[in-house]
C-alpha cells in the first residue's frame, strides 16, 4: 500500500474527529462531576473544529484514498457537514435531559462523538470492508448509549433487544457481503460495479447476496419488516439517546444505501428497485397505521420514523439523480424535524418525570405558547403541511417517482400520508384545545431554548426557501 | 410628476387611507380616522379632477400601460394595468368627487356611531376598489375591482352587525350578486378562451374577426360567440347594476347607513355595470341580439321599478326604487347604442341621486333615525337648506327643463325614439311612461316629507333642526352640479368628438347622430324639450302628486282601496322576493339539507370518512399486536421476511 500526504488531506475530518473524541474522553476523566459542563463545551468545540476542517478541505470531485477503501466526494462532504449540525443539536438537547436524570457522564459525549465517527466512515466508505467497520463502530456506540441509564430496566431491555437483533442483522449482512465477494472477487464498490458490468458473474449468487445486503440496509434504516427493534428502542432508551438514534443515523443509512445500491450494484437496479418498493410500501403502511394506536409519544414517533423511511426509500426507488437528491433532501429534513420533536419532548419533561405519553402534551399552549408553536411546526413538517419544509420534502420525492411513471406508488404514499396526518394533528389538537393536566412552568437552559426555537423556525424557514438546501442536494448528484 | 405616477397616486391614496384607518381602527381617535381618509380621498379627487381637465379640455393622450405582471399562465398574461381615456377620466372625477362629499357628510351622519373609524376605512377602501375597476385595462383587474366593490358593499350593508335585517340584507345582496358574477366570470372565461387575452385593446381589435364564429351551448342551437360573451358579461352587470330580475338586493341594501346608500348604492358602484358595457362597446356593437336583450331588460326595469316607488313609505326605499328605475334608463341607453348618453345620465344621476340620498339622510338625522315618511311633514320649516337642495335634486330627477337630469334623460328618450333595434318600440313606451311615474313618486315623496301636516310626535318636533355644516356643505356642493352639469356637459359628451376611439358605435346603430343633426345649442334643446311629450308627462306626474297628496290627501286612500289588487302587487314588489325566497332560497335549503343529511352525514362522514377512519383504527389495533415485545418473535419476523425475499428474488 502506497502512502502519501493527500490521503491525510482527504481523511482529515475523520482523523481530526478521532483525535478530538479521544481528547474529550481523556479530558472528562480528569474532571469533577461539577465540571461536566466543560466536557459539553469541549464536545461542541470538537464539532465546530471538525466542521471547519471538513469545510476547508471540501472537494469538488470524487477522490479515493487507502487503496479504494475511502472515498471523498461532494455527497459525503454535504452529508458530513449536516451530521455535525445535527449532532450539535443532539448534544445541546441531551445536556439538560441527562442532568435531569442525574446521569450526565462524559461517556455520553465521547460515545456520541465515536458514533459520529462511525457514521462518517459509513458515508465515506468505498468498500464493504470500511463500510462494515463504520457500521459496527456506530452500532456499538448506540448499543451502549441505549443502556446508558444503567438502573433503568426498560433501557437495558431495549439495549439487549437492539444488540441481539443488530448482531443478527450484521451477521446476515456479512453473509451477503461474502456472497458478493464470492461472485465478483471484489470488495471495493467501484470494482464490483465494474465486474458486474463485464458480465461472467453468477447471477444466482449475486441475487442471494443482494437480498442479504438489502436486508442489512433495511435493518439499519428501520424499514418494515426489519423494523421491530425501532419502537422498543425508541421507547426504552433515554429520550436524549432516542433523539440521537432517530436523527443522524438515518442520514448515514441513506449514504450506506447510496454506496451499496448505486455505487456498487447499479446493474442490479431492477431487482433492488422491486425489493425497495416492497419495503417502502410496507413501511408506509405499517408505520402510519400502527402509529395511530400508540399512546406513548416516543413509540408514536418511532412508527412515524418508519413511515418516513418509506419516503426516503421512494426517492431511491426512482433510481434517477433527481430521485437521489430528493431522498437526500428528505433524509436531512427528516433528521432535523425528528430532532426538534425529541428536543421538545425533553423540554417538556421535568425532574423525575419523562414526557412519554400523549396526554403529557395536553394544553401545552397554555403552559408555553411559543414552544407549543414550535412543536406544531415540527408536527406540521412531519405531516407534510405547507409551508413547512416537510411538505417540500414529500413533494420532491413524489415528483421524482412520478417522473419515472410510478404513479400508483405516489398515490399509495399520499394515501398513507393522509392517514398519518391524523396522529400528528391529534397531538396538535391536544396541545391547543385540551386542558393542561399540569401547570408547572417549563424550564430549560438558554442554549436549549435557543436551539429549540432555531430548530422549530427552521421548519418554516426552510419551507419558505426550500430551494437553497434542495439545490445543494441536487448539485452533489449532478 | 409623470402621468403614470399621477394615476398610481389616485388609486393608491384611498387604499393607504383605508389601510391606516382600518388596521388601527381600535386605537386611533375618531377625528384622526376621518382626517386621514378624507385627506387621502381629497387629494385623489383633486388629481382626478386635474386628469379630467386634461382629458376633457386639453385632449390628453390615452394612457394604456401595464404596471405589474402578476403571472403568465399558458400564454395568458395576468396583469395590473391602467387604461385612462376620456371615459375613465369622467368616471374617476365623478367617483372621487361624490366619494369626497360622502366622506365629509359622514362626519355629521355617523357622529354618534361606535363604528366610526371602521366606516371611514370601508368607504375609503370602496373608493380604491371603484378606481381600480374603472381604470383597469384588462378583464382580470376589472373583475378584481368588481368583486372588491361588491365586498365593500356587503360589509357596509351589514354595517350594523347587530341588526337582524341588516344581516339578512347583506346576505341577500351577496348571494344575488353571486348569481350575476357567475355570469360575469363565465363571460371573462369565454373571452380568455376565444381571444386568448384579457387585455381590452387586444380583445377589441380581435373582436371583428370573431363576429362569425359560433358555438353550441346545448343541443344543436348555435350561438354567436360574441352574443354569448356579451350576454354573460351583461348578466354580471344586471347583478351589480340591479336590473330585473337581479334587482332584489338594492332596496334591501338601504339597511346600510345613508352615506353609503348615496355613494355605493346610488352614485357609483351600481353604475359599474353601465360603465362596463360602455367600455365593452366594441364587443356589444357586434351583437344586435345582446343589445336587444340589454334594451328590453333596461326598459322593463325603468318602468316597473318606478311603479313600486309610488307605494313605498320608507324615505330611503322610495329613492332606492328611483335608483333602480334610473339605472334602467341608463341600460336602455346602452341597448340602443347611445353609450355616451348612458354615461351622461350616469354622471348627472350620480350627482342628483347622491344629493337626494344625502338630503334624505339629513332629514333622517333630524327625525332621530326615523325613516317612515308617514311620520314626517312640513319639514321645510325646520330644515330650509335640506329642503331647497332636496327640491333641486327632485327637479333634476324628474327632468325639469334646465336641470341636469333633463338633458340626460331627454337624450336617452330621443335616442330610443330614433333607434330601430328590435325591442326599441317597447322600450320607447316604457321610458316615456317612466317619466310620468318618476315625477309622481318623486313629488309624492317631496310633498309628504316637506309639506302638509306635521305628523311627527312632539318630542321629535322639539329637536327638529337643520343639520350641521358638515352635512349641509356636501348638499350644497352636490346641488350645484345637479343644476348645471347637464347643460355644461351635454355638448362635449354627446355631440363632441370626446369619446371618439373610446366608445365604438357602428354607423347603422348611431342614434346619437340623429340627435346631433337636430341639436342647435342648449337653449334650443331646452325649448324643444318643453314641447315634447316627456315634459308634459313630467308635469302631469308633478300635478297628479300635488293633487292627490296635497290637495285631496284622502284621495290616495280611496285610490288605494279601489285599486287594491294592483296596490298589493306593487306592495309585494311583483312577488320577486317571495318567489326567490320560496323557490331559490327554500329550494337550495331543501337541496342542501338533503345533501347534508343524505350525502354528507351518511355517505361522506359516515361511510367514507368515519368509516375509513374506524376501519383503519381497527386495523391499527390488530397490527400493533404483531409487536409482541418478545425478542424471538422479532428475530422470527426477520428470518421469515428474509426467506420470503429469497424465494421471490432467487
Amino acid at each position: 500500500m502506497s502512502f502519501d500526504h493527500t490521503m491525510l488531506y482527504l481523511t482529515a475530518p475523520e482523523i481530526t474527529l478521532a483525535l478530538l473524541a479521544s481528547a474529550v474522553l481523556l479530558l472528562d476523566s480528569f474532571l469533577k462531576p461539577s465540571q461536566r459542563v466543560l466536557t459539553y463545551i469541549a464536545t461542541l468545540l470538537s464539532l465546530l473544529i471538525v466542521f471547519m476542517v471538513t469545510f476547508a478541505t471540501h472537494v469538488d470531485s470524487s477522490l479515493m484514498a487507502f487503496d479504494g477503501q475511502y472515498i471523498r466526494d461532494p455527497m459525503s462532504d454535504v452529508l458530513k457537514l449536516s451530521l455535525f449540525v445535527l449532532m450539535a443539536f443532539v448534544f445541546v438537547y441531551a445536556k439538560d435531559d441527562l442532568r435531569r436524570r442525574g446521569s450526565e457522564r462524559g461517556e455520553f459525549y465521547a460515545l456520541g462523538l465515536f458514533a459520529l465517527l462511525g457514521m462518517m466512515i459509513m458515508i465515506s466508505a468505498a468498500s464493504f470492508l470500511s463500510l462494515y467497520l463504520g457500521l459496527e463502530l456506530l452500532a456499538l456506540c448506540l448499543y451502549a448509549l441505549v443502556a446508558f441509564q444503567r438502573n433503568s430496566a426498560s433501557g437495558s431491555e431495549a439495549a439487549m433487544k437492539y444488540f441481539v437483533l443488530g448482531a443478527l442483522a450484521s451477521g446476515l449482512l456479512l453473509y451477503g457481503i461474502s456472497m458478493v465477494y464470492g461472485a465478483t472477487g471484489q470488495l471495493g464498490f467501484a470494482a464490483i460495479a465494474e465486474r458486474l458490468q463485464q458480465g461472467q458473474v453468477d447471477a444466482v449468487v449475486m441475487s442471494f447476496g443482494l437480498v442479504f445486503v438489502v436486508l442489512g440496509l433495511a435493518f439499519k434504516l428501520g424499514a418494515v419488516p426489519f423494523h421491530m427493534w425501532v419502537p422498543d428502542v425508541y421507547q426504552g432508551a433515554p429520550t436524549s439517546v432516542t433523539a440521537l438514534i432517530g436523527s443522524a443515523p438515518k442520514v448515514a443509512a441513506f449514504a450506506m444505501a447510496m454506496r451499496i445500491l448505486v455505487d456498487a450494484l447499479p446493474s442490479m437496479q431492477e431487482q433492488w428497485q422491486l425489493m425497495l418498493i416492497i419495503l417502502a410500501v410496507l413501511s408506509l403502511a405499517v408505520g402510519n397505521i400502527v402509529a395511530i394506536a400508540q399512546t406513548n409519544i416516543k413509540r408514536m414517533l418511532a412508527y412515524s420514523t418508519i413511515s418516513h423511511v418509506g419516503f426516503i426509500l421512494l426517492g431511491l426507488i426512482a433510481g434517477t439523480t433527481v430521485g437521489y437528491a430528493s431522498a437526500m433532501f428528505y433524509a436531512l429534513v427528516y433528521a432535523l424535524t425528528a430532532l426538534g420533536g425529541f428536543g421538545l419532548l425533553m423540554f417538556i419533561s421535568r425532574q423525575g418525570f419523562d414526557a412519554e405519553n400523549l396526554h403529557d402534551l395536553k394544553g401545552l399552549n397554555e403552559r408555553s405558547p411559543w414552544y407549543a408553536l414550535m412543536m406544531m411546526l415540527v408536527l406540521f413538517s412531519m405531516a407534510g403541511v405547507p409551508p413547512t419544509v416537510g411538505f417540500f420534502a414529500k413533494l420532491a420525492v413524489l415528483d421524482a417517482i412520478i417522473r419515472v411513471d410510478l404513479l400508483w406508488l405516489a398515490i399509495t404514499a399520499v394515501i398513507f400520508s393522509v392517514i398519518g396526518a391524523f396522529y400528528y394533528l391529534r397531538v396538535i389538537k391536544m396541545m391547543y384545545f385540551d386542558k393542561a393536566e399540569c401547570s408547572e412552568p417549563l424550564q430549560a437552559s438558554t442554549d436549549t431554548r435557543f436551539a429549540l426555537s432555531l430548530n422549530g423556525l427552521a421548519m418554516i424557514g426552510l419551507g419558505i426557501m426550500p430551494s437553497a438546501l434542495m439545490s445543494v442536494c441536487a448539485s452533489v448528484f449532478a | 410628476m409623470d402621468m403614470k405616477s399621477i394615476y398610481l397616486t389616485i388609486v393608491l391614496l384611498p387604499l393607504l387611507g383605508a389601510l391606516i384607518a382600518g388596521l388601527t381602527c381600535r386605537v386611533i381617535p375618531r377625528a384622526l380616522a376621518h382626517w386621514i381618509t378624507i385627506s387621502s380621498v381629497a387629494l385623489s379627487c383633486g388629481l382626478s379632477l386635474y386628469v379630467g381637465k386634461l382629458f376633457l379640455l386639453d385632449h390628453q393622450e390615452v394612457f394604456n400601460q401595464t404596471i405589474y405582471t402578476w403571472m403568465v399562465v399558458d400564454g395568458l398574461h395576468l396583469q395590473v394595468g391602467f387604461l385612462v381615456d376620456t371615459l375613465t377620466a369622467v368616471m374617476i372625477s365623478v367617483v372621487t368627487f361624490v366619494s369626497l362629499m360622502v366622506h365629509i357628510y359622514t362626519i355629521g351622519y355617523m357622529s354618534h356611531d361606535e363604528g366610526y373609524q371602521r366606516f371611514f376605512s370601508y368607504i375609503a377602501l370602496f373608493t380604491f376598489a371603484m378606481l381600480m375597476l374603472v381604470m383597469s385595462n384588462n378583464f382580470l383587474q376589472l373583475f378584481f375591482g368588481w368583486e372588491a366593490v361588491g365586498l365593500v358593499s356587503y360589509l357596509l350593508i351589514g354595517f350594523y352587525v347587530k341588526r337582524e335585517s341588516a344581516i339578512f340584507a347583506n346576505m341577500k345582496a351577496f348571494i344575488v350578486n353571486r348569481v350575476g358574477d357567475f355570469g360575469f366570470i363565465l363571460g371573462i372565461a369565454a373571452v380568455a378562451m376565444y381571444f386568448g387575452s384579457l387585455d381590452y385593446v387586444e380583445v377589441f381589435n380581435k373582436a371583428p374577426q370573431l363576429s362569425d364564429t359560433s358555438l353550441s351551448i346545448m343541443g344543436d342551437g348555435s350561438w354567436s360567440v360574441l352574443t354569448v360573451i356579451c350576454i354573460l358579461l351583461f348578466v354580471g352587470a344586471m347583478g351589480k347594476s340591479a336590473q330585473v330580475p337581479l334587482h332584489v338586493w338594492l332596496p334591501d341594501s338601504m339597511e346600510g347607513p345613508t352615506p353609503i346608500s348615496a355613494l355605493i348604492h346610488a352614485a357609483t358602484m351600481v353604475t359599474a355595470g353601465i360603465f362596463m358595457v360602455a367600455r365593452m362597446s366594441p364587443l356589444y356593437e357586434l351583437s344586435p341580439t345582446a343589445l336587444s336583450f340589454v334594451l328590453i331588460i333596461g326598459a322593463t326595469t325603468a318602468f316597473f321599478m318606478g311603479l313600486i316607488g309610488i307605494v313605498q313609505n320608507d324615505i330611503k326605499r322610495v329613492i332606492a326604487y328611483s335608483t333602480l328605475s334610473q339605472l334602467g334608463y341608463m341600460v336602455v341607453a346602452l341597448g340602443v347604442s347611445a353609450y355616451a348618453a348612458g354615461i351622461f345620465h350616469l354622471m348627472t344621476h350620480a350627482f342628483f341621486k347622491a344629493l337626494l340620498f344625502l338630503a334624505a339622510g339629513s332629514v333622517i338625522i333630524g327625525m332621530h333615525h326615523d325613516q317612515d315618511i308617514r311620520n314626517m311633514g312640513n319639514i321645510r320649516k325646520y330644515m330650509p337648506i335640506t329642503y331647497v337642495t332636496f327640491l333641486i335634486g327632485t327637479l333634476a330627477l324628474i327632468g325639469f327643463p334646465g336641470f341636469a337630469g333633463f338633458f340626460s334623460k331627454d337624450a336617452i328618450i330621443s335616442a330610443v325614439h330614433a333607434s330601430s333595434l328590435a325591442g326599441s318600440g317597447y322600450a320607447y313606451w316604457m321610458v316615456l311612461a317612466g317619466v310620468f311615474v318618476t315625477a309622481l313618486y318623486s313629488f309624492r315623496l317631496f310633498f309628504i316629507v316637506f309639506h302638509g301636516k306635521e305628523r311627527m310626535d312632539d318630542h321629535t318636533r322639539e329637536h327638529l333642526k337643520e343639520s350641521p355644516w358638515v352635512v349641509t356643505l356636501p348638499l350644497i356642493l352636490l346641488a350645484i352640479p345637479s343644476i348645471f352639469i347637464g347643460a355644461l356637459a351635454i355638448e362635449p359628451l354627446l355631440f363632441g368628438p370626446l369619446f371618439e376611439g373610446v366608445i365604438k358605435v357602428l354607423p347603422q346603430h348611431d342614434v346619437l347622430e340623429t340627435l346631433r343633426e337636430e341639436f342647435h345649442g342648449i337653449g334650443a334643446f331646452v325649448l324643444h324639450g318643453m314641447m315634447e311629450p316627456p315634459f308634459w308627462l313630467a308635469m302631469g306626474g308633478l300635478f297628479t302628486a300635488w293633487f292627490v297628496y296635497m290637495k285631496k290627501p284622502q284621495m290616495s286612500e280611496d285610490i288605494k282601496q279601489r285599486l287594491l289588487p294592483l296596490y298589493n302587487i306593487l306592495d309585494n314588489k311583483y312577488g320577486f322576493d317571495d318567489f326567490n325566497q320560496k323557490l331559490f332560497a327554500g329550494g337550495s335549503r331543501a337541496l342542501g339539507s338533503l345533501l347534508w343529511k343524505g350525502g354528507d352525514v351518511v355517505l361522506i362522514d359516515g361511510l367514507a370518512v368515519n368509516g375509513s377512519a374506524k376501519s383503519i383504527g381497527w386495523f391499527s389495533s390488530i397490527l400493533r399486536h404483531i409487536q409482541t415485545g418478545y425478542l424471538y418473535h422479532y428475530a422470527m419476523v426477520m428470518i421469515v421476511a428474509l426467506l420470503a425475499l429469497l424465494f421471490w428474488f432467487v
